[in-house]
């Protein structure tokens, strides 16, 4: 492979975020008008989409508190709906962790689903990066997503309840998600992660507040890790 | 119209905000370079590949916009993005290829 320069990773990272514009901008649209119906003050929703940078979250927030839940539990639950975010960091560590302080913070504050797909996705593809070529490519794929988060939470805002239910909107998460989980499936390991999740995911979906997803995904990796496991010693075996 | 304490809305918007920065800096800050074990990472390989799928099933089952019923404009929206992006490891293709199938079903179904 020829040694690639901090530059071209960085484009190479705004050209992985770029397709995610597509569904970032009607979620963001989305949220803007949610929030605006619930009786957000511009001001207001621009910082809830400047300060918490995550959407599943924010919808949540917004959900409860307009059926008045107390504060507490508007923030627990919002924050369990971004608990994934804790085990993202965990798997960029390995990549990032050696990066300086203030740029670890940076990744953090703005990891969002779709760079943490990117990223992972492309360090897993070159292994052979240095931090030097891995940090520019996660600042590359949020470089169209987060400017856009903002624009488009206003622009939401200002057009309100303008958009119809027809256009499907509530779709374009599922959508952006799969779409992103597709081209991952490389290894049967990978395959048992994903179907043990979505098995543990839809039967635990009676428990509110997120918590089945974290037990799903955890159960997930468990699957893959055990099953490859299982094949690096068949792999041995065999030797 | 509104009914919300203004209070209420920048309390629950500072302590998102500090939270959610809190679970994205956890580990990438107070682990740092230290090596983690084989077996965490070999666990950390599939956080993705588990937690969105995750997250997805139940939209895709149970969409809210229909109340919780199986809809089936969402159903073939799902599979086709899947095969979509099975077939050409492209994530735009899949998105484009699940968005035409939704907007297809729709017109189709009503």
């Amino acid at each position: 492979m020829t040694p690639e320069t901090t530059n071209s990773t960085y484009w190479q990272g705004v050209r992985a975020g770029a397709p995610f514009i597509l569904v970032l901008v009607p979620f963001a649209t989305l949220f803007g008008v949610v929030a605006t119906e619930a009786g957000f003050t511009l001001l207001e929703t621009i910082a809830f989409s400047a300060l918490v940078v995550a959407g599943a979250s924010q919808f949540t927030a917004v959900q409860l508190l307009s059926e008045h839940a107390p504060t507490l539990i508007v923030i627990v639950t919002a924050l369990a709906v971004n608990l994934r975010m804790a085990m993202y960091s965990a798997s960029l560590t390995p990549h990032l962790g050696r990066a300086p302080l203030g740029k670890r913070a940076l990744v953090a504050f703005f990891m969002v689903d779709q760079a943490y797909a990117s990223a992972i996705l492309a360090y897993e593809k070159h292994p052979r990066w240095s931090v030097a070529q891995k940090l520019p490519f996660y600042f590359g794929a949020i470089t169209p997503l987060v400017p856009l988060w903002l624009v488009f939470t206003i622009v939401g805002a200002l057009v309100g309840s303008a958009i119809p239910p027809e256009f499907a909107l509530d779709f374009a998460v599922p959508i952006t998600f799969l779409a992103m989980i597709a081209p991952m499936l490389r290894t049967a390991a990978h395959v048992a992660a994903a179907l043990v999740a979505i098995a543990v995911s839809l039967s635990l979906a009676f428990i509110p507040y997120g918590l089945g997803l974290l037990v799903a995904g955890a159960a997930g990796m468990i699957a893959g890790g055990q099953v490859e496991l299982m094949q690096a010693r068949r792999a041995e075996a065999r030797l | 119209m509104r009914d919300i304490a203004t209070l209420d809305i920048w309390i629950t918007i500072v302590c998102l905000g500090l939270g959610s920065f809190g679970l994205r800096f956890v580990f990438l800050g107070l682990i740092g370079d230290r090596p983690l074990p084989g077996w965490v990472l070999r666990h950390l390989r599939y956080t993705a590949v588990a937690v969105l799928p995750g997250l997805v099933a139940p939209m895709v089952v149970w969409p809210p916009a229909t109340g919780g019923a199986l809809d089936l404009p969402r159903m073939t929206a799902a599979c086709v993005t899947i095969l979509a992006g099975l077939v050409t490891r492209n994530v735009l293709v899949a998105i484009v290829s699940g968005a035409a199938a939704l907007y297809l079903m729709l017109y189709l179904v009503g």
